[in-house]
């Protein structure tokens, strides 16, 4: 369950949005500019709501009046950016294997197994970011957020920077994990394609206000393709 | 070579807040750190007998309350050394770091990394090139320095000779011109090898970060 009721000015804009969710895949839909990535920014961690809070499974995470901020690194959300992000100076086994040792988990090797099938990278591991596709960056960028453990994984268009081919390649990839890994997930796009095959529910931002809120039949029928 | 080894870390320490925080008074810690590049090295030299000297402020205290005594030492030789050379060290560094996306490690801080565990684990391997090469020519001007270091303490064979003034000895003495010459040769390998090493470095600084 995530609730979220912030206000954030940026700029001559004023984000202002509250929600509530307890669907598997939230969808945040809306164009670009409507502040989609900087309301997952607040939930990550990265950005501070100027007033609101915003509360996780009952774990208050921001809350201004109370003044609570924690810091990203002690949220447990994985984030999947638009431009994957992997560390270039890491082989993907490595890469996999770094939220795992940054909060001193234990070797978990049939959990790492399961995403690596899950994702068909197996075949990547001794691989460098710099020698994959974009696809391959962004399955691996998937699989080292779900292997941290997270207890909500945000997306952040993760098929934005791919073409169209790439991305019938992932949905499916997307799509799985929704119904097999377990981890609630925040789903950033504005392909309503997109958002009827993966969001469980819907909330449409229009610049900075959440517009409508509930199941796929609020996405404009225009938009989708 | 104990002044860049001692210099390193705090070079690193300061390279890393000029390129990632903003802090008030920045451009004046920025002068002040490259203020031994332009200021005439006698003046410095100076400076640090002052301050630091048996008598200066701070050389007076350390002295009496901890025997520290810097004037006239190897030590001092290094103190002057690592003040003289450290703005050539910090430069690379804050350069490589600068150079370092900072989405990375926000990436690394929503995977649970600390930021000391950030710094350790993606900016300082990602800047190591630059550090690598800060090093290399800090250490080429630390052991050519002259003007701080004999202002300061003096040119005293085996204690606080650098090679500049070994040189500068030996050009004195009646017979000392080939043992100058050899100095002369290997001072200008060392720092030929500095240069080509530095950029040896910001080359590999650059594909680190492509990722290949």
């Amino acid at each position: 369950m995530l609730r979220v009721e912030v206000i954030k000015k940026l700029g001559e804009f004023t984000l202002e949005a509250s929600f509530t969710s307890d669907g598997r895949v939230t969808g945040l839909f809306g164009a670009s500019g409507a502040g989609k990535t900087s309301l997952i920014n607040m939930i990550a961690g990265l950005l501070r709501p100027d007033r609101g809070s915003i509360v996780i499974d009952g774990e208050t995470l921001d809350d201004t009046t109370a003044r609570i901020h924690v810091p990203a690194h002690r949220r447990r959300i994985g984030y999947v950016f638009q431009d994957a992000r992997l560390f270039p100076h890491l082989d993907v086994r490595q890469n996999l294997d770094f939220g795992r040792r940054m909060n001193r988990l234990a070797d978990d090797p049939a959990q790492r197994a399961r995403v690596t099938d899950l994702l068909d990278i197996g075949g990547l591991l001794d691989r460098r970011p710099g020698q994959l596709s974009g696809g391959e960056r962004q399955r691996v960028a998937l699989g080292r957020a779900l292997l941290s453990k997270p207890r909500l994984l945000l997306l952040d268009e993760p098929l934005g920077s791919l073409d169209e081919g790439r991305k019938v390649e992932i949905l499916p990839y997307l799509v799985r994990l929704r119904d097999e890994a377990g981890v609630p997930m925040v789903y950033v796009s504005h392909d309503a394609g997109e958002m009827r095959q993966l969001a469980t529910q819907i909330v449409i931002l229009k610049r900075g206000r959440v517009i409508a809120f509930g199941g796929g039949e609020i996405l404009p029928l225009a938009a989708s393709g | 070579m104990i002044a860049t080894l001692v210099a390193t870390p705090l070079g690193i320490g300061v390279a890393w807040l000029l390129a990632r925080r903003d802090f008030w008074g920045k451009s004046v810690v920025d002068a002040l750190i490259h203020l031994p590049l332009v200021l005439p090295p006698v003046v410095t030299g100076y400076l640090l007998l002052l301050t630091l000297g048996r008598r200066g402020l701070v050389g007076a205290w350390l002295a009496d309350h901890l025997g520290i005594v810097f004037a006239f030492r190897w030590t001092g030789a290094a103190l002057a050394c690592g003040v003289m050379s450290f703005p050539l060290l910090v430069r690379p560094i804050r350069l490589s770091i600068e150079a370092i996306d900072r989405r990375l490690e926000q990436a690394a801080g929503t995977l649970g990394a600390a930021p000391w565990q950030v710094f350790a684990t993606i900016t300082l391997p990602l800047a190591l090139p630059g550090v690598l090469a800060g090093m290399v020519l800090g250490f080429a001007k630390a052991i050519g320095e002259f003007g701080a270091t004999i202002t300061f303490v003096s040119n005293i064979p085996g204690e606080t000779q650098t090679i500049s003034s070994a040189i500068y000895s030996l050009i004195q003495t009646p017979d000392g011109d080939t043992a100058a010459l050899r100095l002369v040769l290997i001072s200008i390998v060392i720092a030929m090898s500095a240069l080509i090493a530095s950029e040896w470095f910001a080359r590999r600084a650059t594909q680190r970060l492509h990722g290949n």
